[in-house]
């Protein structure tokens, strides 16, 4: 075109200038953008454009001309604008696709085709870095004119490729940059990861490794030595794990690594899943995560053991129930837990016997249970009621079923109160107080009766008492009677004596002739005198001796003597009575008996007593006197006569005081009766015994019996 | 002029005047001489102004009785070695040991026939010891 060559030809070192100008500024522009806003503005220097827009095409998925520098054109116009190159009719695709430029004409009216408005459009393609290329973009130039046509198609010649270039370096950038990002964000996403995340070559190398990972399996220089060796002992761990895995295959159900914390050097379990990765460049890598199943194992093991402990605890509370039941079975007093709702929750054999009735009993069994039921549910509702107490006890009035005997009853309940003071449940036993009221009144009654029995003792003691002072006075009178009496009797025989003394002594004088001679007459009747006083002087003595025995002053003077020497001066003494008789008195005496250790002149007295007696009471016939060997350790001194004898009757009587057999007042034969009273207690005395064998008319036999020696205590 | 030794004398001592009147009649009979004394007192004093070869002595008289007679004379020096008969209607046993106590040599319970009390007396003065008529001291 010849007007652009004049031009071109005009100003030929200025238009070659500006062109190496802006090659140079093209050259060191860093980016697209600043590329194309140089060409655009060295565009409008040199061909005076109002408006410009520089496209770049984007080739790939999705071809698009996007906006890259714009001139002139509002920017929010700019920045929306985008043409899809997928469009092969949009008017841009048609002229970036054409072999040179085109002017799109708008015909003044407004258009959506360019940013650039109503003007008429100068489209000029870029060329691209390679001839084969998609070209690397389009300007778009507004006004068309030839300077612009004729610049622009150089400018488009060395933009293109320039600019190609830099979008291309651009585009190299910025996935590189969001490769750095999302390398980034992986990175912090598993390290984020508590779990250690690795990769492993084929060798086993480690080639990435996350925090957690590294920690465990990595270690620096400046760590501590405990460290390094955990580290160590770590990887030792994980490769033969490793190892064990690529053997057994991804089949085996779990693959547990026990590692060591280099930190804190505690223990710690993982489970280990690991994957095969095959990369062409890489070769073959292991991804293997590690699952911590430390705390998991633990858990489990606190599971296992609560379970164990729970398993363990229902056993105990079976048992403790069990037992339970066998306690509250056992007890014999009914015991029964009530909820708070009245209901009866637990009671034990007794209870059921008193507060439950089979469906086939009788209805005064079922009534008995009720009744018993509705006493006892009164009971328990009146303690739920009442807040404070915690126990209560009361008598509640029951029936038996079984009997219909009524049952006393004290009952004593407790509550079982919650952790937040609710009442929960109330347990109650019945004890039978049946027994127990028995007992009471039974005592009662002991009570009544001992009071009176104490009573009836009191006044039994008393009269007691009485008896006992009138009985001691009746004693105390007694004594003095008889003291009174023996010394009533002492001084009767004192004031006997005397004049007896008299008595005696003048008849003897007489009789001795003291006053002369005696007339045979006068010497008889003072014999007769003589003889009663002497008579009147036995009595006396006799009547002495008993008081003496009855006083207890009757002297004992024990002496070893020979028997028959005895019972020979007893025969002489008596001889004047025997030489009056015609009685054949003889003796019969066993000479070898020992000595007696007894009161000679009491035995002597005894005897005589006896022979005088029997000489007395012999008319005819013969006396005999025996001494012999006794029963057992005793001697026996017998007198035995021909005489009249004794009844049965009358064997006692001749023993007591002032008796005879004969005791009536025309008694045959004299004497006061005192002899054998007086003997028997001498024989006493003597610790022997005085007894008689005798009939009426066949004679009597009195024996003496006496121990050989008297009692020691004597 | 020596003349035989007087014959024995016997103080006689009983308040019952009828006892004494048979044994002094007897005694004197027998050969012997004998004063009387009716109670405790008199005996002492004849006694004492006496000095008799024998005492026959009642036990129980008025006012001082015949045991602290006994033991009167006993204990003087003049009349203690004069051997001292009781003679009492006291049968009972501590009535003997009660007179022995007192002093007695013999002890003779009524009734007692006077030759009885004869053959006593002969015996108590054939056993004492030879007395000198004239005590000393």
């Amino acid at each position: 075109m010849p007007s652009a060559r004049t031009t071109g030809t005009r100003r030929p070192n200025a238009g070659a200038s500006a062109r190496l100008e802006l090659l140079e500024a093209l050259l060191v522009a860093a980016n697209p953008a600043q590329c194309a806003q140089r060409a655009l503005a060295w565009l409008q220097r040199r061909a005076n454009v109002r408006a410009a827009l520089c496209l770049v095409a984007h080739g790939g998925e999705g071809p698009r001309l996007t906006p890259v520098a714009s001139l002139g054109v509002p920017t929010a116009r700019v920045e929306r604008f985008s043409v899809d190159l997928e469009m092969r009719t949009h008017p841009l695709t048609r002229a970036l696709l054409a072999a040179g430029p085109l002017v799109l004409a708008t015909n003044g009216a407004p258009s959506s085709v360019t940013p650039l408005g109503r003007r008429d459009v100068q489209a000029i393609p870029l060329a691209p870095l390679q001839p084969r290329d998609l070209p690397a973009g389009l300007l778009l130039v507004a006004p068309p004119s030839a300077t612009i046509a004729r610049e622009a198609r150089w400018l488009g010649r060395v933009l293109g490729p320039r600019l190609a270039a830099l979008v291309a370096r651009a585009r190299i950038e910025d996935s590189e940059q969001a490769l750095q990002r999302e390398r980034g964000l992986l990175a912090s996403i598993i390290n984020a990861v508590t779990d250690p995340i690795l990769l492993t070559d084929g060798e086993g190398r480690m080639i990435i490794a996350n925090a957690r990972a590294e920690t465990l399996l990595a270690t620096d220089d400046d760590q501590s030595e405990g460290r390094r060796r955990a580290v160590a002992l770590n990887n030792m761990l994980f490769s033969a794990a490793l190892t064990r895995r690529a053997i057994e295959g991804a089949e085996a159900p779990r693959h547990e690594v026990p590692l060591v914390d280099p930190v804190d050097g505690s223990d710690l379990l993982f489970e280990l899943l690991s994957t095969m990765t095959s990369d062409a460049r890489a070769g073959t890598g292991i991804v293997s995560v590690l699952r911590n199943v430390t705390d998991l194992q633990r858990a489990t093991a606190e599971l296992e053991e609560n379970y164990r402990k729970l398993r363990q605890t229902e056993t105990d509370a079976r048992a403790e129930r069990d037992r339970l039941d066998l306690v509250i079975d056992s007890v014999a007093d009914p015991i029964l837990v009530t909820d708070p709702g009245g209901n009866t929750v637990m009671m034990n054999a007794p209870a059921e016997h008193l507060f439950t009735a089979p469906e086939a009993a009788s209805g005064e069994v079922q009534r008995a249970v009720q009744a018993n039921d509705a006493h006892f549910s009164s009971f328990v509702s009146n303690l739920f009621f009442e807040g404070d107490s915690r126990r209560r006890s009361g008598s509640i009035s029951l029936v038996d079923p079984a009997t219909g005997a009524p049952l006393p009853m004290e009952a004593i309940s407790g509550k079982i109160v919650s952790e937040h003071g609710e009442v929960t449940a109330l347990v109650t036993i019945l004890h039978d107080r049946t027994e127990e009221l028995e007992r009471a009144r039974l005592f009662e009654e002991l009570k009544t009766v001992s009071a009176g029995l104490e009573v009836k003792v009191r006044e039994a003691t008393g009269e007691l008492v009485r008896q006992n002072e009138l009985l001691r006075r009746s004693h105390i009178a007694l004594e003095q009677a008889s003291a009174l009496k023996s010394q009533f009797l002492a001084n009767m025989s004192h004031e006997f004596r005397t004049p007896l003394n008299a008595i005696l002594g003048y008849t003897s004088m007489l009789l001795k002739g003291v006053s002369g001679e005696l007339s045979a007459h006068q010497r008889r009747n003072l014999e007769r005198i003589d003889s009663n006083s002497q008579h009147l002087l036995s009595i006396i003595n006799d009547i002495l001796d008993i008081t003496r025995i009855e006083a207890g002053k009757m002297p004992l003077t024990v002496t070893a003597f020979p028997l028959p020497a005895l019972v020979r001066e007893v025969l002489a003494e008596v001889e004047p009575l025997i030489a009056r008789t015609t009685l054949t008195v003889t003796t019969e005496v066993d000479e070898a008996l020992p000595p007696l250790q007894s009161d000679r002149q009491k035995v002597k007295q005894i005897v005589i007593n006896l022979l005088t007696n029997a000489l007395k009471f012999t008319a005819q016939g013969w006396v005999t006197v025996t001494a012999s060997k006794g029963p057992g350790d005793r001697v026996a001194i017998a007198v035995a006569d021909s005489g009249i004898g004794i009844s049965p009757k009358d064997q006692e009587i001749i023993f007591e005081d002032f008796r005879q057999a004969d005791d009536s007042p025309t008694r045959r034969y004299t004497g006061a009766g005192l002899g054998l009273a007086i003997c028997r207690r001498l024989a006493t005395m003597l610790d022997g015994e005085l007894t008689v064998r005798s009939a009426l008319g066949e004679g009597s036999v009195f024996t003496l019996t006496l121990p050989h020696a008297p009692k020691d205590d004597r | 002029m020596m003349m035989s030794a007087p014959p024995t004398l016997v103080l006689l001592v009983d308040d019952y005047p009828d006892n004494r009147d048979i044994y002094v009649q007897f005694l004197t009979y027998s050969g012997l001489r004998v004063e009387e004394a009716e109670n405790g007192h008199q005996a002492l004093d004849k006694a004492f102004a006496l000095l008799p070869d024998v005492i026959v002595m009642d036990l129980s008289l008025p006012g001082l009785d015949g045991w602290e007679a006994t033991r009167r004379l006993k204990q003087d020096p003049r009349t203690r070695d004069i051997p001292v008969i009781a003679l009492t209607g006291h049968a009972l046993a501590g009535h003997s040991k009660g007179a022995f106590d007192a002093g007695c040599d013999a002890f003779i319970t009524k009734p007692c026939l006077p030759e009885r009390l004869l053959e006593e007396i002969r015996a108590i003065l054939a056993a004492a010891p030879p007395r000198s008529g004239d005590p000393t001291s």
